[in-house]
């Protein structure tokens, strides 16, 4: 008898393909929101893969902080040159000039919740009615009851209470003027799957999530770089430690772990022996135990 | 960890009135199996200090939103992942009150395997096997009853056979369910979840996860009827693939090869399959659930909502059908002759409700055939005239092409889940 089973990795692909196919179709202007992040290149990618020999649908997103890694936007003109998509830029110090935003203040100040207003705004601006993302259901517990396709409201809010249900493959996109849809291809990939998915697929990565030896201070249990946004304060020691990074968010705020995987087979046996999930080193998500939610519901990624 | 490539993945739905200890099961299969992680059980700890619990409660490893802990429930299907060495598991979470005929519908229409608590001291009751009959109509064929807080009966066997012999004479009345198994446990103290209970001797059976680990599932995908509904045309207009057109989708059942004579529906068009893709692969054959492009042999029109066939193997096409549903909608009832929109494969149409058959009483499983008002969670016969025809086989048959959803024209919320006769 002929084997006709999947391996889980090449059903979480054929899903994904086809809900970036539904987003595709569904919707009149989507977008995918991308951060240079594992989670938002292999999206990406399976966009490319899910529309080939054409070139990929949708625009690429980019809310850029202004505190970035210098790498992170390096690798993002590259990706963007190699698969020929088209980029859209949406400036959080453009929102702070303009004063939609207000800089946060205080030493432990981060632009990540101001990138809400910026994305919301870019996605104005650019008549996106829906932006696609790389978040994952196994990341964080409000992200666990998050649809493949989730309904947004004029406001651009989240509203867990009143989603629509989803069944089996059958998306509802249908929406009113000024309301718009975000959506999760890799929904169901777990962050094993997607290191899984990097090697199987030899897909590039930012170096920054390979150990290397790094300049980092101790702040607030993690390790942050030293670069230009950060700089150590009184009493901090700068230390030279090897070191990677396991997400990459704001470059003031996202911390390193100590680490001397320097290659993808090291990663995925650290990963698999990992005893703190991947965000346990985002201070976004420490502000307390409802943060993601929060953001979330205001209309975050 | 090269075994990884090799894991295969089953999709689960867990069911349980409101204290059944669901959500302390899954915490448990979590804790136990070892996927959780130091900073997750420093926060459920603080929580359960917080809110006075005597022990660590694993139960809010899967709680999800701020109003539900303030509350105590859970609002809504929720999506939880573990993998062993053996098997990767997808479990959807759904919650135990008064919207739960619709999420355990929800939660049901994507798993092959649903996990059914059953209270030892209760025993089989009126929710049970509303849980299995919803099961079944969703076509899920492996069922599990999990006799629950076994520590709370004394680990008694008698209060476990009765579980299983009042629900074996109730299953009986039961479609679609292949296979039916046992599992005494304690998802509180943990007996027989992950590590074998040494509180039951008389139990000679395997744990549960051991069962999860090893059921067979591979027979869930239809691999005889041949159905490719077209999500999209891949036209590059590019110059190196100046005329490629692709078409794209998700196979819904059967083998499609090169070579193979193929009829596209609804326009009876035939043609031979030149290619199949797997992005830039070719490949030689494919079937359900991979999503491929094709191209075919003739330039014939093809488009988004058409559906692809082999020519020996026919779906139904027509805009008459019989369907079960599930009414979804707190707001609005059911109305007949009310125009509604059908969304099906990739595929839409307006439908308009011409008669309500029964509904079904899911307690008895009795048909009700003098009240026909569908409200929130009700379940029953109905026969729809849709404004374009549908390709579709019966749900039975295919849970892809078999399956729809009803929309409301006027506030987008999806309203009701059909499954085909």
């Amino acid at each position: 008898m002929e084997n006709y089973n999947l391996t889980h990795l090449k059903q979480l692909e054929s899903e994904a393909i086809f809900v970036l196919r539904e987003a595709a179709a569904q919707f009149d202007t989507p977008a995918l929101l991308f951060s240079g992040g594992k989670d938002s290149i292999v999206m990406a990618y399976l966009a490319y893969k899910a529309f080939y020999p054409a070139r990929i649908p949708f625009p690429l997103v980019h809310i850029d902080t202004g505190h970035n890694f210098a790498e992170c936007l390096t690798f993002r003109d590259a990706f963007v040159e190699q698969y020929k998509a088209k980029l859209v830029v949406g400036s959080v110090q453009k929102s702070i000039d303009d004063g939609t935003v207000k800089e946060e203040s205080g030493l432990n100040a981060s632009r990540n919740a101001l990138q809400t207003v910026t994305l919301l705004d870019t996605i104005e601006e650019h008549g996106f009615d829906a932006a696609g993302g790389g978040g994952r259901r196994d990341e964080e517990k409000a992200r666990a009851k998050e649809r493949f396709f989730s309904h947004r409201n004029d406001f651009g809010e989240w509203q867990p209470q009143n989603q629509r249900p989803e069944l089996w493959n059958i998306f509802n996109g249908r929406k009113q003027h000024g309301e718009h849809f975000r959506f999760f291809p890799i929904s169901n990939w777990t962050e094993m799957d997607i290191w899984q998915y990097i090697k199987a697929e030899e897909i590039e990565l930012p170096s920054l999530y390979f150990a290397r030896e790094r300049e980092v201070v101790e702040r607030g249990g993690t390790y942050l770089e030293v670069n230009e946004l950060v700089q150590p304060r009184e009493g901090e020691t700068v230390q030279t430690l090897m070191t990677r990074f396991r997400t990459m968010g704001d470059a003031t705020i996202t911390g390193a772990v100590l680490s001397d995987a320097n290659n993808l087979d090291a990663i995925i046996e650290e990963v698999a022996a990992a005893r703190e999930t991947e965000r346990g080193n985002r201070a976004d998500d420490k502000r307390s135990e409802t943060s993601m939610e929060d953001r979330k519901k205001e209309g975050y990624f | 960890m090269n075994n990884y490539l090799d894991m295969d993945l089953l999709r689960l739905t867990t069911a349980g009135s409101v204290d059944d200890g669901k959500s302390t099961l899954i915490g448990r299969l979590l804790y136990d199996s070892k996927n959780t992680f130091d900073d997750q059980m420093e926060a459920v700890e603080q929580s359960s200090a917080k809110r006075g619990d005597e022990n660590v409660n694993l139960a809010l490893l899967t709680d999800g939103l701020k109003a539900e802990r303030e509350q105590g429930i859970t609002i809504d299907v929720a999506y939880r992942y573990f993998a062993t060495p053996k098997r990767k598991f997808i479990i959807s979470d759904t919650p135990g009150h008064i919207q739960y005929t619709r999420n355990m519908v929800t939660g049901a229409s994507t798993a092959n395997l649903a996990i059914i608590l059953v209270d030892a001291r209760h025993g089989v009751i009126e929710q049970t096997m509303r849980h299995a009959f919803i099961a079944s109509l969703l076509r899920i064929q492996h069922i599990v009853i999990c006799v629950n807080k076994m520590d709370l009966v004394d680990y008694s066997e008698q209060a476990y056979n009765k579980v299983v012999a009042d629900f074996k004479q109730f299953a009986s009345r039961l479609e679609n369910v292949v296979d039916v198994s046992f599992i005494p446990i304690s998802a509180l103290k943990g007996d027989n979840v992950v590590d074998t209970s040494e509180n039951m001797d008389w139990y000679k059976g395997v744990t549960l996860l051991y069962h999860l680990e090893t059921v067979y599932v591979g027979n869930q995908e239809n691999h005889v009827e041949a159905r490719f509904p077209v999500q999209w045309v891949i036209r590059p207009q590019s110059d190196e693939f100046h005329d490629f057109r692709g078409f794209a989708g998700r196979i819904a059942g059967g083998v499609f090869k090169p070579g193979d004579e193929i009829i596209v529906h609804p326009s009876g068009f035939t043609t031979k399959i030149k290619k199949i893709y797997a992005a830039e692969e070719e490949i030689e054959k494919a079937f359900s659930p991979l999503s491929v492009t094709m191209t075919t042999e003739d330039e014939i029109d093809i488009s988004r909502g058409n559906l692809i066939s082999k020519a020996n193997n026919l779906p139904k096409v027509g805009q008459d059908i019989e369907a079960m549903i599930c009414w979804f909608s707190e707001s609005s009832k059911l109305a007949n002759r009310a125009k509604y929109i059908i969304r099906h494969t990739s595929n839409e149409a307006r439908a308009v409700v011409k008669e309500v058959k029964y509904k079904v009483n899911i307690n008895t499983l009795h048909k009700v055939e003098d009240d026909k008002d569908f409200k929130l969670n009700d379940i029953g016969k109905i026969t729809l005239r849709t404004s374009a025809p549908i390709i579709y086989d019966s749900y039975r048959k295919n849970r892809t092409t078999g399956s729809f959803i009803l929309i409301d024209p006027q506030t987008n919320e999806t309203i009701a889940a059909g499954m085909i006769v």
